[in-house]
């Protein structure tokens, strides 16, 4: 399997980084650093469920838990089989 | 004592002559926000007061006082003047909730243009309806948004300069782009404020209806008379306070209150630029030990959902007064706060066209969980008839919202769409669109809104808006865009499509369609959940009838079908 990380972080950098020049890493807030709001979040949840065939409970998808590709990353984890 | 004493002794002999006699204005004078909000602080000895702490990503840290205040928006005011900006001129102020947003607005203010915000959240499509219907200038802007400026130019003949304020020089400037250094930047000498006058515009804020394009709402500098009077009454902003509104100065909530509102008065506040969390709201309000905070009902349930615990890992107790707005606070959220922070959020409703506080719960006043309150002093306010536009004298029952003309911060027309203002007055009403009831005790009860407009999250969003924008994917042969009930949000947007032949539908298509809709048009628009159909409701003439699919959303009764062409 494609390393879940690297795939969440081209996402993010593609669907929501405005600047350019800002550099994203693995622990780059993304929700507190206004790069992703909360209407948005919706839209990366449902492309982690439609990539990895998964369903993440809404009570699952708070802003600590989206906040970095790595909070996402094992919060995906959970849940693919 | 609360600044507003007994509510009804206030409601005696009440005139807005109140709030002109303490800002030292009389008719006839002249009147700029811009210095009243600074200048004129300082000239009142509170020049070293906190006018502002920031604070954002990463614990970046600023501060001002009402003299870099005063100073900072005097060089934002030259620099705009030294680009050949104009009294009445429109500029954009298209930021992040940073200190240039806040001191940005007042510099417009002081050379007589007229202050645009708007939501740097927003799309290339939204945005540039909003200058294309303003006939923008200039636009002051950030780095991270200057993309989406970009990509307009070529349809935006009437923009001559963007304005960045955070370049750092890494990349060149391209065409009309200019950098402006705030902290930098020379301080002018002698800094001339604009002569404006009470009815000299000042703001115009956008908002979205049922049809057409977002309209712009147009106020002017007189607006800071009820402004000023309801911060201090209602929010009883005091000397001593530390406020914080969280709400982005790109609507009408974090201009009237979130700077006119307590700068006028010389109130400090603070400003967090960080996405939401309770955990950082928190932290936020220890560490600067806010005693005043104007929130919304999404804000206040997104808080309820974290729950109890993280709240007791902070010292809230500096906490003295909360008050909310955007849409109705329900009675859970108003019971929760009391029993979490000690004291209750009170609700406050008013819109942009109003411009300030209508209909109110006051500090001191009996407080029915769940009600709007009551009308502000000197506001006429009840509920009309839907047909006569008569007032209902019967309690309890339901009618649409009704103002009488005349508060100051009224606004003065639709930015050249007179038509439309013209259509909000009935029988002598302005008509805010929404649906209340008045029980036996004179408190308004929020029904809802008289029209297909979806308050999502405190902000208008247009149905026409999204379903015009989701024509534009090539997928997407008919759309209907209606709200659904959502336990934050109190409601979303939904989008029932039809696909063109040859498109296949999947998981992947409603992603990217969603992704569209983000990016045209803002986050906040972008449906959350898209339903495909065959066919879509119509009447026999065939108009989408939304009403059918909003009704099946919240479980309502369907009404009358009979007009129906094919009812799925």
């Amino acid at each position: 399997m494609e390393d879940i990380r690297d795939i969440v972080l081209e996402y993010v950098i593609e669907e929501y980084l405005e600047d350019e020049d800002e550099e994203l890493t693995y622990n780059t807030p993304l929700i507190s650093g206004g790069i992703v709001d909360s209407f948005s979040m919706v839209s990366l949840k449902r492309f982690l469920e439609t990539k990895y065939k998964i369903s993440i409970p809404d009570e699952k998808a708070s802003p600590e838990a989206f906040d970095t590709v790595n909070s996402i990353t094992e919060l995906v984890k959970e849940y693919v089989k | 004592m609360s600044n507003i004493g007994s509510y009804e002794e206030r409601l005696k002999n009440f005139d807005w002559s109140i709030a002109e006699k303490e800002l030292g204005y009389e008719e006839g004078d002249k009147l700029n926000i811009g210095w009243y909000c600074s200048d004129r602080i300082c000239e009142m000895g509170k020049k070293d007061k906190i006018a502002l702490y920031w604070e954002g990503h990463s614990g970046k840290e600023r501060k001002f006082t009402f003299d870099e205040i005063r100073i900072d928006s005097n060089k934002i005011g030259a620099f705009l003047r030294s680009l050949g900006i104009k009294a009445e001129d429109r500029v954009c102020l298209f930021m992040d909730k940073i200190p240039e947003l806040y001191i940005g607005f007042l510099g417009v203010l002081k050379i007589g243009a007229i202050a645009q915000p708007l939501f740097s959240a927003f799309g290339d499509e939204s945005l540039h309806v909003r200058l294309d219907n303003a006939k923008t200038t200039a636009i002051l802007t950030q780095r991270k948004h200057v993309g989406k400026v970009r990509r307009l130019l070529a349809k935006s003949p009437y923009l001559k300069h963007i304005i960045i304020v955070d370049h750092d020089g890494k990349k060149p400037l391209k065409d009309r782009e200019i950098s402006f250094d705030m902290e930098n930047y020379e301080a002018p000498k002698d800094f001339e404020i604009h002569q404006t006058t009470a009815e000299s515009p000042s703001v115009l804020h956008y908002t979205s209806g049922t049809t057409g394009q977002p309209k712009g709402v147009k106020h002017v500098h007189y607006s800071i008379i009820s402004q000023y009077l309801t911060a201090k009454w209602v929010l009883d902003l005091q000397p001593d306070d530390i406020y914080w509104c969280t709400a982005d100065p790109g609507w009408v909530t974090g201009t009237s209150y979130g700077i006119i509102g307590p700068w006028s008065q010389g109130i400090t506040q603070c400003v967090l630029d960080v996405g939401f969390s309770a955990e950082n709201w928190y932290k936020f309000i220890e560490k600067n030990q806010v005693t005043v905070w104007y929130s919304a009902p999404t804000a206040i349930r997104s808080l309820m959902k974290a729950g109890e615990k993280v709240v007791q890992k902070f010292d809230l107790t500096s906490l003295r007064h909360l008050a909310s707005v955007g849409e109705p606070l329900n009675a859970e959220a108003v019971v929760w706060s009391e029993k979490v922070y000690g004291h209750p959020f009170l609700d406050t409703y008013w819109q942009t066209e109003t411009g300030s506080m209508m209909l109110t719960n006051f500090p001191g006043m009996k407080i029915k969980p769940g009600s709007m309150g009551k009308p502000f002093p000197g506001i006429t306010a009840t509920v009309v008839d839907t047909k006569t536009f008569e007032p209902i004298t019967e309690p309890s029952k339901i009618g649409l919202i009704a103002f009488k003309p005349g508060w100051p911060a009224m606004m003065r027309t639709y930015w050249e769409n007179e038509e439309t203002y013209k259509s909000k007055f009935k029988n002598g009403w302005y008509l805010p669109g929404d649906r209340a009831y008045i029980d036996q005790d004179g408190y308004f009860w929020f029904v809802g809104r008289d029209d297909d407009v979806i308050n999502t999250g405190g902000h208008l969003v247009s149905p026409f808006e999204v379903e015009s924008a989701l024509l534009e994917h090539e997928a997407v042969a008919e759309s209907a865009v209606v709200s659904k009930p959502d336990e934050v949000n109190m409601e979303v947007v939904k989008a029932f499509v039809t696909i063109k032949p040859g498109y296949e539908i999947n998981d992947m298509l409603e992603l990217k369609i969603m992704n569209f809709i983000r990016k045209k048009l803002s986050p906040l628009a972008m449906p959350q959940e898209i339903e495909y159909v065959d066919n879509l409701p119509k009447t026999r003439s065939g108009k989408i009838m939304r009403r059918l699919l909003h009704a099946k959303e919240w479980g309502e009764e369907i009404g009358d079908t009979s007009t129906l062409e094919d009812d799925e």
